[in-house]
C-alpha cells in the first residue's frame, strides 16, 4: 500500500523540530510498523539523507522501549499492542500517518521520536524495589502463603513495561498509571508490604518532582496502556497514599 | 513528610478536589429539595423555609463550609489545570482524544469554570439579594374584608400588619425585616423577605424572563457534563474503587448528574411558561 507519512524530525533536544512528509511505497499488511519505518528508513539512508531515529529493541512488546504517537494515540490505534506488534494492515492505502514523539515536559525529545524517559527510572530508583537481602538464605517462595487474587493482581499489574504509553496518552502527561503499576505491584505482596508506605509517598514525591501532571480520571492511560494495566490500579495508589500520609 | 503530603502533592490536591466535590454534590441535593418548594409549595412555605436557611446555626455553618468547599473546589482546580498544561509544554499535531476518554472528562476545567461564571450570576441575583438588599419586598397578601380588598403584611407569628399603615408611616420598617411602631419605636412584628416573588420576577420578568430560563437550562447542561465525570471520578481519586461497587457508583452517579440538574431545570421552566 501507498501511504503518506508526517514524521517529527528534531536534529537533538536544543534544536527546534518540525513535521517532514513522507511519501511511502509498497507497504505490506504484515508488516509490522517499525519494519515499515525500517524501509522508509533504508532509503532515506540510500538518498543519502539522515534516517528517522526511533526507540526499539525487542521488537516482540515485551521490552518497553518503542514508543511513538501514531495518528494521536500512543502505540497506533490498535488495542493492547506495542508500536513493534502494530501491524500495518491497521490502515489503509492512501492514509496519511502522523507520526510523533511521546510529549511530556518529563519525556524530553533526544532526537527525532526518541524521547528521555528516564524520570521514569527515577521514580523506580524512588522506591520501586524490595530491600531485603536476596543472597544465601532465600525463603522458599511456596512457604509464604499469598491470596490467589493478590498474586494474580501482583502479576498482572507487573506486566507494566514502562513505556510511557500512559503519559503520552494523558491529556495531563501525567505517569499516574505507571506508578501505581509499581507501587500495586509491591503492596499487593507480603514482601514489598513492609514497605509499602515509604514507597508510595517516595515515588509519588519523585514523580511530581519529574514534572508529570495530575490524574483527571479521563481513563485514556488504561485504554491505550499495551498492557492492560487498568485505573484500579490508581485507585489503588491513592489509598495507599491517603493511609501513608496520615500515618 | 506526612503533613506536605496531605497539602501539597499531586494526589492530594485530588483527593480535596474529590472531598470538596462530593460536598457540593450533597449541596446540590439539599438546595435542589429546598427548591423544589418554589413548585410544589406556596409562596408562603417557601419564604419560611428561607427565613430558616438563613437563620439556622446549623444551616449557617454548613452554608460556610459550602462556601469554602466551591472557592477551594475552583482554587485547586485552577492550580491543577496550570499544572497539567506546564507538564506538555509541546503539543501533538494530531490528537484523537475520543478514541480513549469521554468529552466531560476532558474539559472539566471548562466546565467547571462555567459553572463558576453560573454561581456567582446566581448568588448576586438572589443570596446577595436575600442576604443584602435593602429594598427587599416583604411578603404580602390580599385579603377581601367586606367587598374591599386590602393589602397586608404576612408576619412571621402567623398575623397580618395592614400595608396601608406603613404607607402612612405609622409604622417603620426597619433592619429590612422589622415593623416598628413609628410613634412609640417599639418593635411590632417580623415580615417575610419575599425571596419567592424574587424568584418568580425575575422568570417572569417580561423583558429579560425568557433569557434568564434559557440561560438557567443551560448551565444546568454544563452542570450535568461536569457531574457525568465528575461524581464517579471523585471516588476513583479518593481510592474507592472495586468490582464489587463500581456499577452502584458509575449507575448512580450518572442517574444523579442528569436527575439533578434535570430537576433544577424544571423550576425555572415551570414559572416561566406554566406558573402565573
Amino acid at each position: 500500500m501507498k501511504l503518506t507519512l508526517k514524521i517529527w524530525r528534531q536534529k537533538n533536544a536544543k534544536s527546534e523540530g518540525k513535521i517532514v512528509e513522507y511519501p511511502i511505497d509498497g507497504i505490506d499488511g504484515d508488516m509490522s510498523f517499525l519494519e515499515m519505518l525500517d524501509i522508509l528508513n533504508d532509503g532515506l539512508i540510500n538518498k543519502g539523507d539522515e534516517p528517522v531515529a526511533f526507540d526499539h529493541d525487542c521488537r516482540e512488546g515485551i521490552c518497553g522501549m518503542c514508543s511513538l504517537f501514531i495518528n494521536g494515540e500512543a502505540h497506533g490505534p490498535d488495542r493492547g499492542v506495542t508500536t513493534c506488534q502494530l501491524h500495518m494492515r491497521m490502515f489503509k492505502d492512501g492514509d496519511t500517518i502522523f507520526i510523533e514523539p511521546f510529549r511530556a515536559k518529563a519525556f524530553p525529545v533526544i532526537r527525532d521520536l526518541v524521547v528521555d524517559r528516564s524520570s521514569f527510572d527515577r521514580i523506580q530508583h524512588a522506591g520501586g524495589f524490595i530491600s531485603v537481602g536476596t543472597s544465601g538464605n532465600t525463603q522458599d517462595a511456596n512457604a509464604i502463603p499469598i491470596p490467589k487474587h493478590d498474586a494474580d493482581t501482583a502479576f498482572d499489574v507487573a506486566s507494566c513495561i514502562g513505556c510511557g504509553a500512559c503519559v503520552a496518552s494523558c491529556k495531563n502527561a501525567s505517569a499516574m498509571l505507571f506508578v501505581s503499576a509499581k507501587v500495586s505491584q509491591f503492596a499487593l505482596l507480603p514482601q514489598g508490604k513492609v514497605e509499602a508506605h515509604d514507597r508510595v509517598l517516595n515515588m509519588v514525591r519523585q514523580m511530581d518532582e519529574e514534572g508529570f501532571g495530575n490524574c483527571t480520571n479521563t481513563g485514556a492511560c488504561e485504554v491505550e496502556c499495551p498492557k492492560g494495566i487498568s485505573l484500579e490500579s490508581i485507585a489503588r495508589m491513592n489509598r495507599e497514599y491517603l493511609v501513608a500520609s496520615v500515618k | 513528610m506526612a503533613k506536605s503530603a496531605l497539602l501539597k502533592s499531586s494526589l492530594a490536591k485530588k483527593y480535596w478536589m474529590a472531598l470538596t466535590g462530593l460536598f457540593l454534590c450533597l449541596f446540590l441535593a439539599g438546595h435542589l429539595a429546598g427548591n423544589l418548594q418554589l413548585i410544589f409549595g406556596d409562596a408562603l412555605q417557601f419564604n419560611q423555609y428561607a427565613v430558616f436557611m438563613t437563620t439556622n446555626p446549623a444551616v449557617k455553618l454548613l452554608s460556610y463550609v459550602t462556601y469554602i468547599s466551591i472557592v477551594f473546589h475552583a482554587i485547586d482546580g485552577i492550580l491543577l489545570t496550570i499544572q497539567n498544561r506546564k507538564a506538555r509544554p509541546i503539543g501533538y499535531a494530531k490528537e484523537n482524544p475520543s478514541a480513549n476518554s469521554h468529552w466531560a472528562s476532558r474539559n472539566m476545567a471548562i466546565l467547571g469554570s462555567l459553572i463558576l461564571i453560573f454561581i456567582i450570576t446566581h448568588m448576586v441575583n438572589f443570596w446577595a439579594v436575600m442576604h443584602f438588599d435593602e429594598n427587599m419586598p416583604l411578603q404580602t397578601t390580599t385579603i377581601d374584608i367586606a367587598g374591599q380588598k386590602q393589602e397586608f403584611y404576612l408576619t412571621t407569628d402567623g398575623g397580618y400588619l395592614p400595608k396601608i399603615q406603613v404607607e402612612q408611616k405609622a409604622v417603620l420598617i426597619k433592619n429590612r425585616t422589622e415593623f416598628f411602631d413609628a410613634a412609640a419605636n417599639v418593635k411590632l412584628k417580623d415580615g417575610y423577605k419575599d425571596l419567592h416573588k424574587i424568584t418568580f420576577d425575575y422568570f417572569q420578568d417580561a423583558k429579560y424572563g425568557l433569557i434568564a430560563t434559557i440561560m438557567y437550562v443551560l448551565a444546568m447542561f454544563v452542570l450535568a457534563f461536569h457531574l457525568l465525570h465528575g461524581f464517579a471520578s471523585a471516588f476513583q481519586s479518593l481510592g474507592v474503587n472495586h468490582p464489587k461497587y463500581n456499577g452502584f457508583i458509575r449507575v448512580f452517579g450518572k442517574g444523579f448528574a442528569i436527575l439533578v440538574p434535570l430537576l433544577f431545570a424544571t423550576i425555572p421552566v415551570y414559572i416561566h411558561f406554566f406558573a402565573k
